[in-house]
């Protein structure tokens, strides 16, 4: 027992991790035309509406939520130190996480029921679609039947999640967790273990830079006011698009 | 004054013959690829017709181009918070259905097919899925008006054309077309590149060419429902867009385009435009009407000594000011103003010229007794049974303005923004060129005559005859103005393209392969 617990909660981490971070620069960096998010809204865009919205916004929302609840755990335990706050937040996750559900059910449907999409689709988007499902499942599980896990999240988990990335890893307040905490926090890593292999890649390149650059781009090839001079030396200048 | 410059396109109407050598010729080099299959990034389509894809022109549709409201300019379906909103699902993106499902047939079907009772066939197959398919669409599918009741009569520039205009011009009889060949206009204010949450797609400085990175596209796919002419393309299977490049491999090697370098018709003029960058600003906010005459006001002479001291200061190099100098484009465009860029009101600033047809327009039709003549056939014999005919005999040799066939308005919003004052300006210059070289060359119309319809159009008889040299005469060097590329400082065009044909395309010289 003290051997698994050792090795999915402590091992698995920092081997998904390192797989992560490693794949993802490569891939990053030399593997750039690969990087797309392979919208396929081009073959087929009516269901994809029923899928898409439902579980991006869902996920997104998710995300940032325990994104929160793992960089400020006093926060949220503070907002929750009302019940009715405390409700309101776990109201709304549970919604956005039946959101995505639906959002991934739909989408698996179309993937796979949409002939012309069958071109499209890989066996990495199948362990995609199965791994989220599994995790959205575990994970409203866990809200119905454990409940108020925004503050328990933040007393017990955080902890663990910080001691992992401080490299002191300590899991002795989490193995007394029930199983299905732990298999929601195994996917997680698994999760993050597949995204350089997968089309999950593309969620490390939103276009956040879009807010604030200015709407039209010119690029030269050269310094358009060296050119002209004879000492500058044209190799100096660097292209600005490569 | 910020003066740059941009490589810049004519396309003389009046000699299209819709033969789509400009089309196969692009195809050829760029788009014969998976993912590429259904996209023309030159197509030649018959006007009236709803194009490619399908009603392109109307915006409520495709949500593209830019839109001024209460004083500001924005982008119509596209845009910072429009789309990061809709990244998830972008509720204007065409689809493959409005271009046409890909295809071809099976050919071999016809030589291995077992010996039997019938001919084999070869059946149509999607190029998506393999699967035998019903041909429902294809490249052309309205090619010279055919199904009119489907695509013709829905021809977006209809709007505002009274029913009895739009009766005119249905008439079988009456029916006039013209094609109309499009590449990606490489806009001064590209709503493609503006859309682009990446920041994936951009426009040289030294020739103004508009591209997109293969390498830092995400597939967001905005820049299909922003740019208005429908030019920038979703590859489905590599997930990322492709727009026309202008061939800029070949430009660099100071060859034409491959589309223009192969155009049957000579159509096709190429050369440089220096411009003021500083007013594309103003030029872009200003109303619908002023639009074309700002974007003429940006393009500088090249002659002038102010605009050669500030491009040479900008870097432009000497051989490209004398380009611009000889550039085909820029009389055209400027010292005769004969040329319009297609829709002006999306406001991009298009830098892709039209000269507007006037043949297809000019004739008439008359109905004639063909009763007499019926009688006397044999009556084995074919005959036409048709009492129309076409009436190209006029008192005033080409018939004159007032008789157009076609209605002006829809000229007028397809190349002049509604505005049917300024196609009549450019028929009456060229119908003046042609009465003026009548004179010269036949000798049978009278010089007050000719001479009167020089100054109706503004034009002196010099003018007159530059235009029909470069109209009808030019060769190639007259029509393909193209500066050196000064390989010595350039980057992009290190690359031999030929290597990845059929594979990228352009650019990228790995072998490609779609990401996981
Ligand atoms: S025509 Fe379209 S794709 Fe080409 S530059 Fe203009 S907006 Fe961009
Ligand atoms: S090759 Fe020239 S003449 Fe032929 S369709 Fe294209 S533009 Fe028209």
């Amino acid at each position: 027992m003290n051997a698994l617990n050792n090795f999915f909660l402590i091992a698995l981490p920092y081997i998904a991790l390192a797989l992560f971070l490693v794949g993802s620069i490569y891939r990053y960096t030399y593997k750039g035309f690969q990087l797309s998010s392979l919208s396929t809204q081009f073959l087929e865009g009516r269901r994809l509406f029923y899928g898409s919205l439902p579980f991006h916004w869902g996920v997104l929302f998710l995300f940032i939520g325990h994104l929160i609840a793992f960089l400020f755990p006093s926060s949220v335990l503070a907002w929750n130190s009302q019940p009715l706050r405390l409700l309101i937040l776990e109201i709304t996750a549970f919604i956005f996480g039946i959101s995505m559900l639906v959002g991934l059910v739909n989408l698996l449907v179309r993937r796979y029921t949409t002939p012309r999409l069958k071109y499209v689709t890989n066996k990495m988007d199948l362990v995609v679609y199965l791994l989220l499902i599994f995790q959205t499942v575990i994970g409203l599980w866990i809200a119905y039947n454990f409940r108020w896990g925004s503050s328990w999240f933040s007393t017990l988990l955080s902890p663990y999640l910080y001691s992992i990335f401080s490299f002191q890893p300590d899991i002795k307040a989490i193995v007394l967790l029930p199983v299905p905490v732990k298999l929601h926090i195994i996917g997680a890593f698994v999760i993050i273990a597949i995204i350089p292999f997968s089309r999950l890649i593309h969620f490390l390149v939103p276009p956040i830079n879009y807010i604030w650059r200015p709407y039209q781009q010119v690029y030269w090839n050269w310094s358009k006011r060296d050119v002209r001079n004879p000492e500058a030396p044209w190799s100096l200048q660097r292209p600005k698009n490569n | 004054m910020n003066v740059r410059s941009q490589i810049s396109m004519v396309f003389h109407l009046d000699k299209c013959i819709g033969c789509h050598t400009c089309s196969i010729a692009c195809k050829n080099i760029w788009t014969d690829r998976k993912g590429a299959e259904y996209m023309w990034w030159n197509n030649v389509e018959t006007k009236p017709g709803t194009g490619y894809p399908t009603k392109w022109e109307d915006q409520n549709i495709y949500r593209g181009g830019w839109q001024k409201e209460n004083g500001k300019v924005s982008l119509k379906g596209a845009g910072k918070r429009r789309g990061l909103t809709n990244i998830f699902y972008n509720p204007n993106l065409p689809v493959i259905d409005d271009y046409y499902e890909p295809f071809t047939y099976r050919y071999l079907d016809l030589i291995e097919s077992p010996e039997g009772d019938d001919q084999p066939t070869a059946r149509p197959v999607s190029l998506i899925t393999g699967e035998p398919i019903d041909i429902k669409m294809g490249p052309n599918w309205d090619d010279d008006l055919s199904g009119t009741p489907d695509y013709a009569r829905n021809d977006p520039n209809l709007k505002n054309l009274s029913a009895a205009e739009q009766e005119v011009m249905f008439q079988l009889e009456r029916m006039a077309f013209f094609y109309l060949p499009r590449i990606c206009n490489h806009c001064l204010n590209p709503a493609c590149v503006a859309s682009c949450p990446s920041g994936a797609i951009y426009k040289r400085g030294e020739d103004g060419v508009v591209l997109i990175n293969q390498e830092v596209c995400r597939a967001w796919r905005m820049c299909v429902t922003a740019c208005p002419y429908k030019k920038s393309y979703y590859n489905w299977h590599t997930g990322k867009s492709e727009k026309c490049i202008l061939c800029f491999p070949r430009i660099e090697a100071g060859l034409a385009p491959a589309c223009m370098h192969s155009c049957v018709g000579r159509i096709r003029y190429l050369g440089v435009l220096l411009y003021d960058a500083e007013k594309i600003e103003a030029a872009v906010h200003d109303d619908e009407s002023r639009l074309i005459n700002r974007q003429l006001d940006m393009i500088l002479d090249p002659f002038d000594e102010e605009v050669i001291k500030s491009a040479k200061q900008n870097g432009i190099a000497d051989s490209t000011i004398h380009a611009a100098q000889f550039s085909p484009v820029y009389k055209y465009v400027k010292e005769w103003k004969l040329a319009l860029p297609l829709h002006a009101e999306f406001r991009t600033l298009p830098m892709l010229f039209y000269v507007p047809p006037l043949l297809p327009v000019m004739a008439t039709v008359k109905q004639v007794d063909n009763s007499e003549g019926e009688k006397k056939m044999n009556p084995m014999a074919k005959y036409w049974d048709d009492n129309w005919l076409y009436d190209t005999s006029t008192k005033e040799l080409w018939g004159t303005l007032d008789q157009v066939r076609f209605p002006l308005k829809y000229l007028a919003n397809l190349l002049s923004a509604g505005d049917e004052e300024l196609i009549k300006d450019k028929w009456r210059k060229m119908m003046a060129v042609r009465i003026h070289r009548r004179r010269v060359t036949v000798g049978d119309v009278s010089n007050e005559k000719a001479d009167e319809a020089l100054r109706d159009a503004h034009l002196t008889p010099e003018m007159a005859d530059g235009i029909f040299y470069l109209t009808a005469l030019a060769k190639f060097e007259d029509r393909f103005v193209i500066p050196p590329a000064h390989r010595e400082q350039a980057i992009e065009m290190i690359d031999f393209t030929g290597d990845t044909k059929g594979e990228t395309g352009f650019g990228i010289k790995s072998k490609i392969r779609r990401g996981l």
